[in-house]
């Protein structure tokens, strides 16, 4: 069953292309993500999705129903939480709730059990003002905010972005939970290691799908040689690998280098000596495997967009 | 890298809001030239601790000088000493690569020869050459914050803040951006930086890990993972902030 | 309904929260009334006048003592013959001739009337006014404490004629302007702003992506507003009544209703200019530079349409204020009923749905 089916859409403001020839399908109770970084066209995507945008090309269905024609009765079925949280920030955590239950028709009750495990959570705090909340917990009550009617689709714009480690943690357990009611989510963030909590994701750069698959399928796709290098010094590490004539590409991760070498006839004493010559102590040079963010950048450095201002 | 003298020293911070303690008797150095990942949960007191180093507000109570200066008096000098960079705000949008350099050369005393030569070789240097009459607003946010970082140190100070500056930032861009961090540094500027990524926690000399105002670990990152029994940072932060949650909770 | 009451709710939250904002709303309407009322009352001190009394009796003398004891005025000429008139007026230094009529003391004995005519130099108009209401305040005091005395009642009639601004209709109180303007700043800008402000902070994306209708958002923005501006229009009305003795003359009832069609008429307008603007700034810059100066300027509030030049006073036809002002001027100084100002009445309606209109046309059902 397919809960949204997207045909080439194209989206320009003035030079600037939005979102070019993008096509995917979302099936029904699907946790579908889109991960690239701020510009690569995710919200204007979301935007349209929610019939808050027109395409200039291309067509668009959620649950069946043309997000041009038949904006009105899409719009009852919709849960969206923009990027900026949308939440009244004079008004209490309770009436925030209350108001998004009222312009659906509905109350809080009627739907409590859908926010319950979300809510209980912020509930302590049901009479503070919303614009006092630190940034999880915003996030919370927007996700509840969000759900409060029981969309059949829930759109999330970056919802845990600028939010800390655990209560993004916490934010996927959340979303886990509502996928086993059935409800269909579309999400978008920035930080790779999230793709992997998705039931597919779509790698997006520069308005464009780079790839769509599983999170693992996306990770066994991955054609380098890919090594985790490692040094006392990190920062002479990575300009000793600039000069080393076998870099592909050297991207620093955490406390080591990830290296992809140009030629697969690479293996890695020859870099272990590189970097003695070179004075750095006790180099470390092995295989590993790759993670999204590797293969995304891979994705990257072969568009042909890549560094090219003009397309951005 | 490190060498003893602590150009940022806080004894016992402490900042409250009225019955609310947001700095809670913090004590740390940093020291010249190293890389000071700050990390901490939302609301656990990063931005408040940040200000009050920059001089923008006062302690309640505490012993802090940065770069040689008391927080309390100095904050003139102090302000002369720093470069700020943060997410929300970096450069005018309305205004080209090439004017907002000269604005904030401008503002920190720089002479107008000076600050013509400097732009050359900042903007050769980051490739931005063609683009410098460009609006700001016309660039991708990758080359917005490396510029807003080579602002930020255009005056060469003695330490830089850098409140958040990836959010958002594709992954090429940002380890290009840590690569600027760390040439800062080869160079003797002492970096204090705030992040959500935590694979760039890993890239800092040392970390602090603040929960609920109080900072609960303070060591390299490789020392942290190992007293920690972790596999990486992500898992002491988690471990860490939840130990604090359900301490609250119980 | 639930929709309905859920959204209107949340506006009074706003409206409450906001104690900055809510002074202000409160604050203004009574510090521009003090404002004007006592900086024009002040004006009325020493003004320079003259008087040709052709009858030159006891009574005249009488009530010549007590204008000028009154402390308002200042004698500057005694003026003899009809030409003298002219050139006390071009003088610059007399701002109003009283004339007493021959045999004045002689004809209030034994008709019981007698003729003072004042005439006032209406270049300022609002003086002219003034003065010309004083003095005649002054002459009906002197003949009711007369006919106290007397068995047979008298009366002097009083006949007023402005100098250079022959109509007077430029010629207001200050409180019909202040209502216009108090009321169109209200109503319109603090509409636009709110709207304005949901699309700043994104919750008017989520709005539109709700079931909600246009229609149900912009009246759901509006009902708080009505009822603040409301009571407005009637502190405005109290301040005026019991501060400055403005009085309402006619009925009451239609003057409130009046004032319901005008801040109808405005926020309507608010609205509008919320359809074209997507930051709070601009929507206080529009509704200030839109809404304010023509009130001010163009509404006859300051100065009088018909000294203006005639491409301006076509402009200024087309500025719902000056209807506004024209028939709560009516209505208080003048005790006209809706026969007199049904054509005006007409005009605001017809501006209200026409704005209504073309708000609801216009408020986007998409983001841009």
């Amino acid at each position: 069953m397919i809960s949204i089916l997207a045909e080439q859409i194209g989206k320009s403001y003035q030079h600037i292309h939005a979102l070019e020839n993008v096509s995917f399908q979302v099936g029904k109770g699907e946790l579908f993500g889109f991960i690239g970084p701020d510009g690569s066209g995710k919200t204007t995507l979301f935007r349209i999705l929610t019939t808050l945008i027109v395409p200039d090309s291309g067509s668009v269905t959620v649950e069946n129903l043309d997000v041009l024609k038949e904006y009105k009765k899409l719009r009852t079925m919709l849960g969206y939480m923009p990027g900026k949280f949308s939440l009244y920030p004079d008004l209490t955590v309770e009436e925030n709730l209350e108001f998004y239950a009222s312009i659906f028709d509905t109350t809080i009750q009627e739907n409590y059990h859908l926010i319950r495990d979300i809510y209980v959570q912020i509930e302590p705090f049901k009479n503070r003002l919303a614009g006092k909340l630190s940034g999880g917990m915003k996030q919370k009550l927007a996700l509840s905010c969000a759900m409060i009617h029981k969309p059949t689709v829930l759109v999330l714009d970056e919802p845990t972005t600028g939010v800390d480690a655990v209560s993004r943690v916490e934010f996927w357990e959340m979303l886990k939970k509502l996928k086993s009611e059935g409800v269909t989510i579309v999400v978008s963030t920035p930080y790779m290691e999230e793709a992997g909590l998705c039931d597919r994701v779509a790698l997006m750069q520069f308005g464009k799908i780079m790839k769509i698959a599983p999170p693992q399928q996306v990770i066994d796709e991955y054609r380098r040689n890919l090594f985790s290098v490692k040094a006392e010094n990190t920062y002479k590490l990575i300009e000793d690998l600039q000069r080393f004539p076998e870099t592909g590409s050297a991207f620093p991760f955490g406390q080591s280098v990830h290296f992809t070498p140009k030629s697969p006839a690479f293996f890695p004493q020859m870099l272990i000596d590189f970097l003695l010559q070179n004075d750095h102590q006790n180099p470390d040079v092995h295989s590993i495997e790759p993670g999204i963010e590797d293969c995304f950048m891979e994705l990257m450095t072969e568009s042909p967009d890549a560094g090219d201002l003009s397309k951005i | 890298m490190n060498n003893s003298t602590p150009i940022i020293r806080v004894r016992n911070l402490v900042k409250k809001f009225g019955d609310f303690v947001a700095n809670d008797h913090l004590t740390f150095d940093v020291f010249s030239g190293e890389i000071f990942g700050f990390l901490g949960a939302n609301g656990a007191g990063k931005t408040t601790a940040i200000r009050i180093l920059c001089g923008l507000s006062k302690p309640t109570s505490g012993e802090i000088s940065v770069a040689g200066f008391n927080i309390y008096n100095q904050t003139e000098q102090i302000k002369r000493s720093i470069g700020y960079m943060s997410q929300k705000f970096s450069l005018y949008e309305d205004l080209t690569i090439a004017e907002n350099i000269r604005f904030y050369g401008g503002i920190y005393g720089l002479k107008r020869k000076e600050i013509k030569t400097q732009t050359a070789i900042l903007l050769e240097k980051l490739g931005m050459n063609d683009y410098r009459d460009q609006l700001i607003r016309d660039l991708p946010l990758g080359w917005r914050q490396k510029l807003a970082f080579s602002v930020a140190i255009f005056h060469n100070p003695k330490i830089v803040f850098l409140d958040e500056p990836t959010s958002g930032v594709d992954p090429i861009t940002r380890r290009q951006f840590w690569n600027l961090i760390y040439e800062a540094a080869h160079n003797g500027i002492t970096v204090f930086v705030t992040t959500h990524y935590m694979d760039e926690a890993e890239y800092c000399d040392r970390i602090s890990m603040m929960v609920d105002g109080q900072i609960v670990a303070l060591d390299s990152p490789g020392k942290l993972i190992q007293t920690y029994n972790a596999a990486n940072m992500n898992e002491v932060f988690l471990k860490l902030a939840r130990s604090s949650l359900t301490e609250v909770k119980a | 309904m639930n929709r309905f009451r859920g959204f209107v709710r949340k506006e009074f939250h706003h409206i409450f929260r906001d104690k900055q904002t809510l002074l202000i709303l409160f604050g203004m309407p009574i510090a521009q009334m003090l404002i004007f009322g006592f900086v024009i009352s002040n004006e009325i001190r020493n003004v320079g006048i003259a008087v040709f009394d052709q009858s030159h009796d006891a009574v005249t003398q009488k009530i010549t003592d007590k204008i000028l004891s009154s402390g308002y005025f200042l004698l500057e000429y005694d003026i003899h013959s009809q030409n003298e008139i002219g050139q006390a007026f071009r003088g610059g230094k007399v701002k109003e001739v009283i004339i007493f009529a021959p045999e004045f003391a002689r004809n209030l004995e034994k008709t019981g009337t007698a003729n003072v005519q004042i005439i006032a130099d209406a270049s300022d108009a609002n003086l002219a006014n003034l003065i010309t209401i004083y003095t005649t305040g002054i002459i009906q005091d002197y003949i009711n404490k007369s006919n106290a005395q007397h068995s047979m009642p008298m009366q002097i009639v009083t006949e007023v004629r402005m100098l250079y601004n022959e109509q007077m209709k430029g010629v207001f109180l200050f409180v019909p302007g202040i209502m216009a303007l108090i009321l169109v700043l209200i109503s319109a800008q603090m509409t636009s702003i709110s709207i304005a402000r949901e699309k700043e902070m994104g919750t008017m994306e989520v709005l539109l992506v709700s079931p909600l209708k246009p229609i149900q958002i912009i009246i759901g923005k509006v009902v708080p507003y009505v009822l603040l501006s409301f009571i407005n229009a009637v502190t405005i009305l109290l301040l005026g009544y019991f501060v400055f003795g403005v009085p309402v003359h006619g009925s009451v009832v239609l003057l409130l209703a009046e004032c319901m069609l005008y801040i109808l008429l405005a926020l309507s307008l608010g609205i509008l200019i919320s359809s074209v603007t997507n930051n709070q700034l601009v929507a206080m810059m529009i509704s200030a530079m839109a809404l304010m100066l023509p009130v001010i300027l163009l509404s006859g509030f300051i100065f009088p349409i018909e000294n203006m030049p005639k491409i301006l006073q076509w402009l200024c036809a087309l500025m719902p204020p000056k209807y506004f002002i024209t028939i709560i001027k009516n209505i208080m100084l003048k005790n006209t009923g809706l026969l007199y100002v049904w054509k005006e009445t007409l005009i605001l309606c017809g501006f209200t749905v026409l704005f209504i209109l073309l708000s609801v046309k216009k408020f986007k059902i998409r983001l841009e």
